[in-house]
């Protein structure tokens, strides 16, 4: 470890007000009591009070909620599945190949080709089964798909450091292969599961992309309600909306680290 | 009888069980990813070659109009817009890459330089802002960057900006935009770099009298390589399509690949002009990365 200098301190410091004064703007103006204008007209919560009596808010909050908790539900156990698959089961050269390019592609692609993908595979499908219409299905759909992969590359990772001769002690004292998942693997991988959800849950929190192209008219999500409104004019409800998003993001998101951080400190106790 | 039984990592089992536990764990998230992302991708390519009809539905009647259209041509003859649009894109991208990495290195030294105790707690400031979404912290440059407030205040005093408007649209306000959403994406891989940095080249440069510009280039430079290559990366490929910034920051008439993409599946309803858009912006990414891929291991050698 060394010591930076003052200009390096400087600098980064600088970077860091660079990140938080706009957050920190928006929360000061979020309780500013002058409607018009950017002007301090005193200290006021009312723009929060109205935002529990919005109906259209209180929706896209519990749209935004729901996709979330629905996506990184389904992405965590079928990326777990993806990952213990491609991590202990043994695989041709060929195979694994095409699997490490589908799990890869979410990384080297921006995401407004997925969502025009996306936009497109659901207009084919509807056309063939009449059902796909545009909402928070489709939503969850879109984000599943790019959640696996983040899902599948995390647990693996961690996967590949647990070493093998658990499981062989399991079989040796005759566990079939699913007692072994979970007696053994399951227990083990807990804090890579753990992380591999968090990751998945804050991608879909940050994800407007992909939302923004797959909702339909009554799925709109918080930060389609903000992106709307910012082209309709910037009101203080809105920067009371977006401060108490930044809130419960980082009180979620802090929340995941930290259970994720606990589950990983016992697993480590267990095994030790 | 003939059971064809073999040992797998102590495992007793058939090829007929280890054959379906494959398809097992593999066949629901790989399905999935090959049915809403990776099949709709290639589908681009089919789509971009077919025509919009009367009531913006696809037509399949296959021509490359759309790739003459993407050059420029239209009926009213050649206009340099879309391309136009490409090359702007690419510069943003490129722009906004090169001041992510000059404003990580101070963080990546700042940050490595703090005691062990400390540093979770820094780097975890650096990453709160990030867990935000993206659309709620471009919508605070707004405010940032609104009339009567400092910034634009100080522009206009400097008669950059005329008095009472606000700092935006304007093309620097895109590359703070983008800075602010992608800054992470280099800082934490040069962070890993500088941390393994080895300082006895360093003192060895500044032994040998080299200022500082020259140890830099020299000394810090190639060895923390391999984590820029790795945050420009990260960088570039968002950044090429990024579309929210360069809408709420860049204005209307300032348009880039994103926008134009956003236009056509949203109120051109044009999607096979879009495909073909789609699929020039994935070929621009892949060439870019490929030179950059290229740059980093050259120099690394």
């Amino acid at each position: 470890m060394r010591k930076s200098g003052w200009f390096v301190t400087l600098m980064a410091l600088g970077v860091f007000a660079m990140l938080y004064l706009p957050l920190l703007c928006v929360a000061i103006f979020s309780v500013n009591a002058s409607r018009l204008g950017l002007n301090w007209g005193g200290f006021t919560l009312s723009w929060y009070t109205k935002l529990f009596h919005d109906g259209m808010i209180l929706n896209a909050a519990k749209n935004s909620l729901l996709l979330a908790v629905i996506s990184t539900a389904i992405s965590t156990i079928l990326g777990t599945m993806v990952a213990i698959g491609a991590q202990r089961l043994p695989w041709g050269k060929k195979a694994s190949r095409v699997m490490e390019g589908l799990l890869n592609l979410p990384v080297v692609t921006p995401d407004i080709i997925f969502a025009v993908a996306l936009v497109i595979a659901f207009g084919a499908l509807r056309a063939l089964t009449g059902l796909f219409e545009l909402g928070l299905p489709t939503m969850i759909i879109g984000h599943v798909a790019f959640q696996i992969a983040f899902v599948a590359l995390t647990v693996r990772s961690r996967l590949q450091a647990i070493t093998m001769d658990l499981e062989e002690a399991a079989f040796d004292l005759y566990a079939s292969y699913g007692r072994m998942l979970g007696t053994v693997v399951l227990p083990l991988l807990k804090p890579g599961i753990f992380a591999g959800a968090a990751l998945a849950f804050t991608l879909s929190l940050d994800d407007f992309v992909i939302s923004f192209f797959t909702s339909g008219p009554d799925s709109t999500t918080l930060p389609i309600y903000i992106y709307a409104s910012v082209h309709r004019g910037v009101t203080p409800e809105i920067h009371a909306l977006s401060t108490m998003v930044m809130f419960l993001t980082i009180v979620a998101v802090s929340l995941m680290q930290w259970l994720s951080a606990r589950s990983e400190k016992k697993t480590a106790e267990a095994t030790a | 009888m003939t059971t064809n039984v073999t040992v797998h990592r102590g495992e007793l089992v058939t090829p007929t069980i280890m054959r379906w536990r494959r398809m097992f764990f593999m066949l629901p998230g790989m399905a999935w990813i090959s049915a809403f992302l990776a099949i709709p991708c290639l589908a681009l390519v089919i789509v971009a070659f077919a025509q919009r009809g009367s009531f913006g539905e696809v037509e399949w009647t296959f021509s490359i109009e759309n790739l003459r259209r993407l050059a420029g041509y239209d009926l009213f003859g050649w206009s340099p817009d879309n391309l136009r649009i490409l090359a702007r894109s690419l510069w943003v991208a490129l722009i906004s890459t090169v001041l992510c990495i000059a404003l990580s290195y101070p963080l990546a030294f700042f940050l490595a330089s703090r005691p062990q105790k400390t540093r979770g707690i820094w780097m975890t400031a650096l990453l709160i802002p990030f867990w935000t979404n993206l659309v709620i912290r471009t919508y605070a440059w707004l405010l940032v960057l609104a009339p009567g407030l400092p910034v634009a205040k100080f522009l206009s005093f400097l008669g950059l900006i005329p008095e009472g408007f606000p700092a935006y649209p304007s093309e620097p306000a895109v590359w703070i935009g983008m800075v602010s959403a992608f800054l992470p994406f280099v800082a934490l891989p040069l962070y890993t770099a500088v941390e393994k940095l080895d300082w006895a080249l360093v003192e060895a440069s500044q032994d040998l009298y080299a200022n500082r510009w020259r140890t830099f280039w020299t000394a810090i430079w190639p060895q923390t390589l391999p984590g820029v290559s790795v945050g420009a990366t990260l960088t570039l490929v968002p950044a090429m399509g990024m579309f929210v910034v360069p809408d709420m920051l860049g204005g209307a008439r300032y348009m880039l690949v994103g926008n134009l993409i956003e236009q056509q599946f949203g109120s051109a309803r044009d999607w096979p002009f879009g495909a073909m858009v789609s699929i020039a912006l994935m070929m621009l990414t892949l060439a870019t990365l490929m030179i950059v891929g290229r740059k980093g291991k050259g120099a690394a050698r």
